[in-house]
Formats: C-alpha cells, sequence, structure tokens
C-alpha cells in the first residue's frame, strides 16, 4: 500500500531537482486492487464445502499431554482417546469469531450425548473462560495447545476445526471450518459410522 | 401512495445524476462553455429529491405501512417509535437508500457552498460524484428497491426483535455511514484533480473539510460501536478484530493518513501524488469494508447463498469505481508527483513516515480480514485474531507515535534533528521511565510499551503549545493537541486494561462475598424481575471501594420469548481510576450462582481518548470553516465597495 516518495523525503538537498520519470510503484496500489478482485470472485464463484481430505485420516492421534485450559474440566491426553467410545476432538480459540457461530452446534451435539474434546489454539485461560461463559461449554475436556504442537500433529492449520476420533483414537473424519446447522446431521452419521452406537439420532432424522 | 412518491423521486433523482455526469463530461470541453452553470443546481436538486425518497421511507415506517414489504419483514406496530424509526435502516435496502441520500446530500452541499476550488476541478468533482452515485442508484432500483409492495398487506409486521431494539444500535450505523459515504466526496475531489490535473494548495485547501468532517463522524463512530460491543456483550472485551469492526477501521486508517496529507499538501505544496491516491483508497476502503459485510463472504462457508446477487453487484461497482481510479491515478500520477522538495528531517518527513505506517497497518488488517478467503483458496479455512492482529499492528503503530511526538515539533521543509532533542528530554524520559518501571513490576511487553509510549506521548502532543500566547493560538492547531493527546489517552487506557485488569470467576451463594482488586463485592440475593417483553434473572450486588460505602448493582441474564432468546446485562460501576464490571452467569448444579467481576483500571481512558480525537478534529473543522467564512465576507465587502464608488 505504499507509494513513491518522489518529493524527495530521502532524496538529496532540498535545492536539487529530480529527474521526472514516473515510477513502476504508482501502479502498485492497481495491482494490488486486482489481486484482492481476483481473490473476492474465487471466493465468490469456488464451489462449496469441498472436502479436503486430510493425509491423517485413517492415522492414529499422536501422543499428547495438554495440561487444562479451563479450571472446570480436566486437561487432554491422547491416552483417553482410546476409551472404547468414539468422540469429536474440537479445536477452538476464544478469538475466533466462526467459533462463536459453531457453539451453538456443539451444544446440541454434547446435548446428543456426544463426547467433546477440546483443544484451545494459544489461548489464555481467562479468555477462553469468558468464551465458555458467553458461549456454553460442550466440552468433556479441553487441553491448552500453546504452541499449536497438536494442531499441526493432527494436520489442522486453522480454528475452528473437527475430528472424528473412533474408538481406538484413529482419526476418521476432518471437518474444517465450522460446523453449521446443516452439518449437525452428517458429523452423527460420521460419528456413527465410527462405531457410536444410540447417540443423537433423533436428531439426525429431523 | 407515499411508496410510489418515494420511488419516483429516487428516480428522478438517479435520472438527474445521469445528466450530471453527462453535462460535467460535456462542459469540460472547450464547446460545452454552456454547460457549465448547469452542473450546480442539478447537484441541488439531485439531493432535494434524494431526501425526498428517503423522508418518504421514514414516514412508511412511522406508519407502520404494512402494504409495503421492507415495513413488514422489519417493523411492527407494536414497536416504540425510535426503533420504528431506526427500523428504516436497520435493513440492506434501507441502509443503501441512506448511504446514497447520504452521497447526494454530500454532493448537493459540495454544489451550495464549495468557492474555494477552480471551477474545471469542481465541475469534473461533481461529475465524479454523481457518477459514484449512479452505480448505487443502479444497485437500489435494480436489485434492492425499497418501496417495494406486497400483493396483500400484511396483517402484522414480523420485526419486533429485542435483541436488536437498542439505542445504541439505532445510531451507531447513520454515523458511521455518514463518515464512510462523507470519504466519497474525497474520492470524487481526488477523481477530479486527477481529471483536470490539478493537484495543488488551492485543492488542498478545498478537500480538506471535508475529509475532516467525514474523518470526525468516523472516529466517533469507532468509538461509541467499542463502547457499545463493551457493554452489551458482556465479557469484558472492547475491540474484537472481528471482519465487521475491521470494516470500520480500515478507511479511518487511510482517512486520518489522508487528513494529514492534505495538510501537507495546504501548506507546503509537497505529497501531491500521496494525498490523491489516499483520497482514492480511504473510500476504496469504505467500499471493500460494506462489500465483505453485505456479501457474507468471510462468516461462512454458505452465507452467500443469503443473495449472491448483492455481493456481486457491489464487487461489479467495487471494480469499476475502484479499479477506474486507480488506473486514472496510475495514467496521471506521473504529472502529479512533482511538488515542493524537503529534507530527511522535517514535518513533511515525518508525515510521510506516518503515511507509511497508517498504510502498514492498513494493509495488515486487510490481510487478516481477508485471511479466511486466501487460505481457502488453498483448500483450508483458517481464522487469525488478537494473537496476529495485536503484535504485528503494534510493529507499526509503536515506531509511528514516536515519531507522532517529534513531529509536530519539527519545522517545515528542513530541520536539525539536534534543534528539537532538548525539548523532547522530558517526553522520552517519561516514555523509558514508564515502560522500564511496567516491566519491572512484570507487565508483558505490549503494554508496557504501551504505557511508556502512551504518557511521552501525552506530555510531547502538549509541547507544540509551550511558547505561544494560548488566546492567540488559531482552533486547527488546538485541534491538532487534542487529538494527539487524546490517541495518548486511548493508548494508556488500552494498556492499561491489557497490563492491570483484574478478573474473577466466582460461584456464590447469595450473601456470600469476594475481593476483586480494591473492591469487596457480596452477592445479596437473585431475584426474578420481569420486562415489557423479557423476564430476567437479577442480581443485587453490594460493591465497597476501599471499606467505603457500599453502591449496589444489578446485573441482570434476560429471557426473551418472542423471538426465544437470552442476553446478559452487565452491570458497570465506573470511577475516575477505573470501571468495576459484573456479569451474571448461571445456576451450578450445587445452587451457586455463577458470578464474573473484573475491574479495569482506567478503562474508561480508550473512549474519553477517541472523543478527545474526534472532538480535536472537531475544533480544526471550526477554525478552518470560520477562516473561509471569513475570506468570503471580506471578498463580498470588497466588490461592494467598488460597485458603490462606481468602479
Amino acid at each position: 500500500m505504499s507509494e513513491p516518495l518522489k518529493t524527495g523525503a530521502q532524496g538529496p538537498a532540498p535545492h536539487h531537482p529530480a529527474p521526472r520519470r514516473p515510477a513502476l510503484a504508482v501502479w502498485l496500489p492497481l495491482v494490488l486492487f486486482t489481486a484482492f478482485l481476483a481473490l473476492v470472485i474465487y471466493g465468490l464463484v469456488r464451489p462449496g464445502d469441498r472436502e479436503v481430505a486430510s493425509t491423517f485420516i485413517g492415522k492414529p492421534l499422536p501422543a499428547f499431554d495438554l495440561p487444562p485450559g479451563s479450571d472446570e474440566r480436566p486437561g487432554l491426553d491422547s491416552a483417553h482417546f482410546a476409551s472404547g467410545h468414539p468422540r469429536l476432538l474440537n479445536v477452538f480459540a476464544s478469538w475466533c469469531v466462526p467459533c462463536i457461530a459453531e457453539s451453538p452446534q456443539l451444544a446440541q451435539l454434547a446435548a446428543a450425548g456426544v463426547e467433546i474434546d477440546g483443544v484451545a489454539i494459544r489461548d489464555r485461560k481467562d479468555d477462553l473462560a469468558r468464551f465458555l461463559l458467553a458461549n456454553g461449554n460442550p466440552y468433556a475436556r479441553i487441553g491448552k495447545d500453546d504452541l499449536s504442537k497438536v494442531q499441526m500433529g493432527i494436520g489442522s492449520s486453522g480454528v475452528p476445526e473437527t475430528f472424528v476420533v473412533d474408538a481406538h483414537g484413529v482419526i476418521r473424519y476432518q471437518h474444517i471450518g465450522a460446523i453449521m446447522p446443516d452439518d449437525v446431521a452428517m458429523i452423527l452419521g460420521k460419528l456413527k459410522e465410527a462405531g457410536l452406537k444410540n447417540a443423537g439420532l433423533k436428531e439426525a432424522e429431523k | 401512495m407515499i411508496a410510489e412518491l418515494g420511488l419516483a423521486a429516487l428516480w428522478m433523482a438517479a435520472a438527474l445524476a445521469a445528466l450530471q455526469l453527462i453535462a460535467g463530461a460535456l462542459a469540460l470541453r472547450p464547446r460545452g462553455a454552456a454547460l457549465r452553470g448547469v452542473i450546480r443546481p442539478v447537484a441541488m436538486m439531485q439531493g432535494v429529491l434524494v431526501a425526498l425518497a428517503f423522508a418518504a421511507l421514514i414516514w412508511l415506517f412511522v406508519t407502520t405501512d404494512l402494504s409495503v414489504k421492507l415495513v413488514a419483514e422489519n417493523s411492527h406496530s407494536a414497536k416504540p417509535m425510535i426503533f420504528k424509526i431506526a427500523g428504516a435502516w436497520g435493513n440492506h435496502e434501507g441502509s443503501m437508500l441512506l448511504w446514497v441520500t447520504i452521497m447526494s446530500l454530500g454532493g448537493a452541499f459540495v454544489a451550495l457552498v464549495e468557492k474555494r476550488l477552480a471551477e474545471d476541478t469542481l465541475i469534473a468533482t461533481l461529475a465524479g460524484q454523481a457518477f459514484v452515485s449512479l452505480g448505487f442508484y443502479a444497485f437500489l432500483l435494480l436489485s434492492s428497491n425499497p418501496f417495494e409492495r406486497l400483493p396483500q398487506p400484511a396483517p402484522e409486521g414480523a420485526g419486533l426483535n429485542p435483541l436488536l431494539q437498542d439505542i445504541g444500535l439505532a445510531f451507531h450505523p447513520p454515523t458511521l455511514y455518514v463518515g464512510y459515504v462523507g470519504l466519497s466526496i474525497a474520492f470524487s475531489f481526488a477523481v477530479g484533480a486527477l481529471v483536470t490535473r490539478d493537484v495543488g494548495p488551492a485543492f488542498a485547501r478545498a478537500m480538506r473539510p471535508w475529509v475532516l468532517g467525514a474523518w470526525i463522524f468516523l472516529t466517533l463512530g469507532i468509538t461509541a460501536g467499542s463502547y457499545w460491543a463493551y457493554y452489551t456483550l458482556g465479557w469484558g472485551g472492547w475491540w474484537f478484530w472481528d471482519p465487521v469492526e475491521n470494516a470500520s477501521l480500515m478507511p479511518w486508517l487511510a482517512a486520518t493518513a489522508l487528513l494529514h496529507s492534505v495538510s501537507v499538501l495546504a501548506a507546503r505544496n509537497a505529497l501531491r501524488a500521496w494525498t490523491v491516491m489516499l483520497g482514492v483508497v480511504a473510500f476504496s476502503m469504505s467500499m471493500v469494508g460494506t462489500f465483505l459485510v453485505r456479501s457474507g463472504i468471510l462468516t461462512s462457508v454458505h452465507a452467500f447463498a443469503v443473495d449472491p446477487t448483492r455481493g456481486s453487484f457491489i464487487l461489479i461497482l467495487l471494480a469499476i469505481y475502484i479499479g477506474g481510479a486507480l488506473l486514472l491515478f496510475g495514467l496521471r500520477a506521473s504529472t502529479v508527483t512533482e511538488g515542493a522538495r524537503f529534507a530527511f528531517v522535517s514535518r513533511e518527513a515525518s508525515l510521510v513516515f506516518n503515511n507509511v505506517m497508517l498504510c502498514g497497518i492498513l494493509g495488515i488488517v486487510l490481510v487478516g480480514t481477508l485471511y479466511p478467503l486466501l487460505t481457502e483458496a488453498f483448500g483450508v479455512k483458517v481464522s487469525v485474531g488478537p494473537p496476529y492482529f495485536n503484535p504485528v499492528s503494534a510493529i507499526f503503530a509503536f515506531p509511528m507515535i514516536v515519531v507522532m511526538a517529534v513531529g509536530p515539533l519539527l519545522r517545515w521543509k528542513d530541520d536539525g534533528a539536534r534543534r528539537v532533542a532538548p525539548v523532547l528530554a522530558i517526553p522520552a524520559l517519561v516514555a523509558l521511565g514508564g515502560a522500564g518501571a511496567a516491566f519491572a513490576a512484570h507487565v508483558a511487553l505490549l503494554p508496557a510499551l504501551g504505557l511508556g509510549l502512551g504518557g511521552g506521548l501525552a506530555v510531547a502532543s502538549l509541547l507544540p503549545l509551550r511558547g505561544r500566547n494560548l488566546r492567540r493560538t488559531p482552533l486547527p492547531t488546538w485541534g491538532m493537541v487534542i487529538s494527539h493527546f487524546g490517541l495518548a489517552v486511548a493508548l494508556l487506557g488500552m494498556a492499561s486494561e491489557a497490563a492491570f485488569s483484574i478478573e474473577k470467576l466466582a460461584a456464590l451463594n447469595p450473601g456470600e462475598s469476594r475481593q476483586v482488586g480494591p473492591y469487596a463485592l457480596s452477592l445479596d440475593r437473585i431475584d426474578p424481575v420481569a420486562g415489557p417483553n423479557w423476564t430476567a434473572l437479577q442480581a443485587t450486588v453490594s460493591a465497597r471501594y476501599a471499606g467505603g460505602a457500599p453502591v449496589v448493582l444489578n446485573p441482570q441474564a434476560r429471557t426473551f420469548a418472542n423471538p426465544p432468546g437470552t442476553r446478559t446485562e452487565s452491570a458497570l460501576l465506573t470511577r475516575w481510576n477505573g470501571q468495576l464490571y459484573v456479569v451474571l452467569g448461571e445456576e451450578g448444579e450445587d445452587g451457586r450462582w455463577q458470578m464474573r467481576f473484573w475491574w479495569k483500571p482506567f478503562v474508561p481512558l480508550i473512549w474519553l481518548g477517541g472523543l478527545l480525537v474526534g472532538f480535536g478534529g472537531l475544533l480544526a473543522l471550526i477554525g478552518r470553516v470560520a477562516r473561509d467564512v471569513k475570506r468570503l465576507v471580506a471578498v463580498d465587502k470588497i466588490a461592494f465597495r467598488r460597485e458603490r464608488q462606481g468602479r
């Protein structure tokens, strides 16, 4: 967004006339704007909701042990994912706007009996507590991932993302972006595929 | 009947805008001199007609005319009158009509009062304004007609959403809009000057009051919006870096840079290309922000299914206007870049630095806002938040604040660093001492730097007044001092909030108490209360400051039945040295109530600072306009005398 200082800010002393030559930099704003347009047009016409297959699907979770992100919930370690029934792993943060949009759907899933574990990315305890107070707390456990280590380790690159993990701790499905109201049934379906009995089928058959 | 009148007025205004554009283009040719007299009256008439259309829409909302689709969807006969009126612009179509109204009234106002500008440039400016308005008329008339009728009048309106009935929500958007759209005038000025190749001090003096006016509204709008979010959302945060906030911040950053560039151009005939470019960029940012918020392209994957035509329409307007203006700038910049020269240490150079830093922050905010879109192009959806925005924008903001302390003390054109160094010793000591003390008290790096720099700038911003006769100091100088001081105050508030806030989450039974910072707080009782359209649980909390007399606070958790929703009503207690912020949460399983308390030392300084910044702008505007009026009166007097003496 900058532009040439043709006025001699770093040029010679005040009484040197500068050579008059149009700098290429005057085209910079137009170039930047064209890039912006290209990006936005792409954003408008792109086919919505392509599934990006993660390379981590079908692989077990890496070993990790995260400290608790909230005083009301235990921390999160990879051992308890081998607990014998499938669950959701939700990567989120208090500073993430789409996560707020996602919270009613997580609450719906939790009400349907799904166990949801949270990984809070680069977050502070007080911010988290505030976020959970404002948007509800659907999590069974919350781990604090201050350096995005776990996030990288499971192939997640942003917030929010949600993983379906089966009874043996193997990643079965990765949902990128917020879980929207019409994704809930699909997520429940994925959990069922991963071996979940009796979870909120009423919700799914709406 | 009224709806049809409004629509007809809108069509006629659009026709006049087309006439204004064509006549303006022809009048600039050598053979079009006959058309010169047409432009001003047409611009004024256009403003009158649009104002009529807008008044018609307000009338339809006041009378709750349910045969009009927009009213039926967004209003209700049982709404309080103030929210009926505000409902007129609290929706897409109405807000677009407000947009066009402000734009055309701005053009009409320029036609009415602008006397400084060269006639050719004024014609080009009004033609530019008509050109931009035309696109928005087309948008309104072709794809979002606010006056559309229903085949059958609705029995009752649908819009009685209590969550949207908030006085802050009613008047915050128009304030911001005046700022947003006021920048369109600066845009037209810049385009007009490029067309006539007339970028000089006279043009800058003519443009300056319009930029100032828009900038004042933007400043106040952002300040009010931040406070509104702070007290309604109930989580103690005052800035969230979400796309809607960024959409209002970006034009402000560009407008701030523009304001300073215009001053350099007016005083020293330098920074010509900068001024014109920023004039284009500032309004571009208004449009980009509006596009991002309206199109829903950023919030979620599916949002665009809402109404793809709207987003595409605004996008086409963006491409035509911004693309066209930047193309014109590229073609003409080589002919306007020459300006007066200056040395490396001079007031101009400090203002160039300020421009670069403001543009840097602007770029960072824009990239951060578009980041989800950018990464989605590579198949991932990511959102960035404060962990990115805060440190990265500070990298640009802090050096800028240092230069802000020095810049106003420098002479134009050429100065020696040695001359100002002794004067700056005191603020430098304050800054270093403040940052050092904060750092020693284990405050994090950014807030500590903010405290130091805020203190240093507060002292330095007053230095331009030293040695002056305060009663004869011109108003624009006072304005600059007060605005810069206001920014220092706001910065101190932000840094203090980040550094010293105390937060307590407590589960209390009635009768229990907690100590939060200097306050002893006890939960006395919880009562159910009922409002006009909500029921609530209300806590009665008594707060004693440092053992003083108790003050009662009543935070509520409100539940609305229709449509269902809950809202926390936080309770605030403001003292000179900070704010106590209390939120009532849910009842726990053990029957205790979750309460959240914050003690935020000096947090009100954030908004006080914002108000001071705006007030400084207002003083500068009054000073400039008064001087213009004086000059005009003097010119008239001389002409009158000459006439009497028969010359």
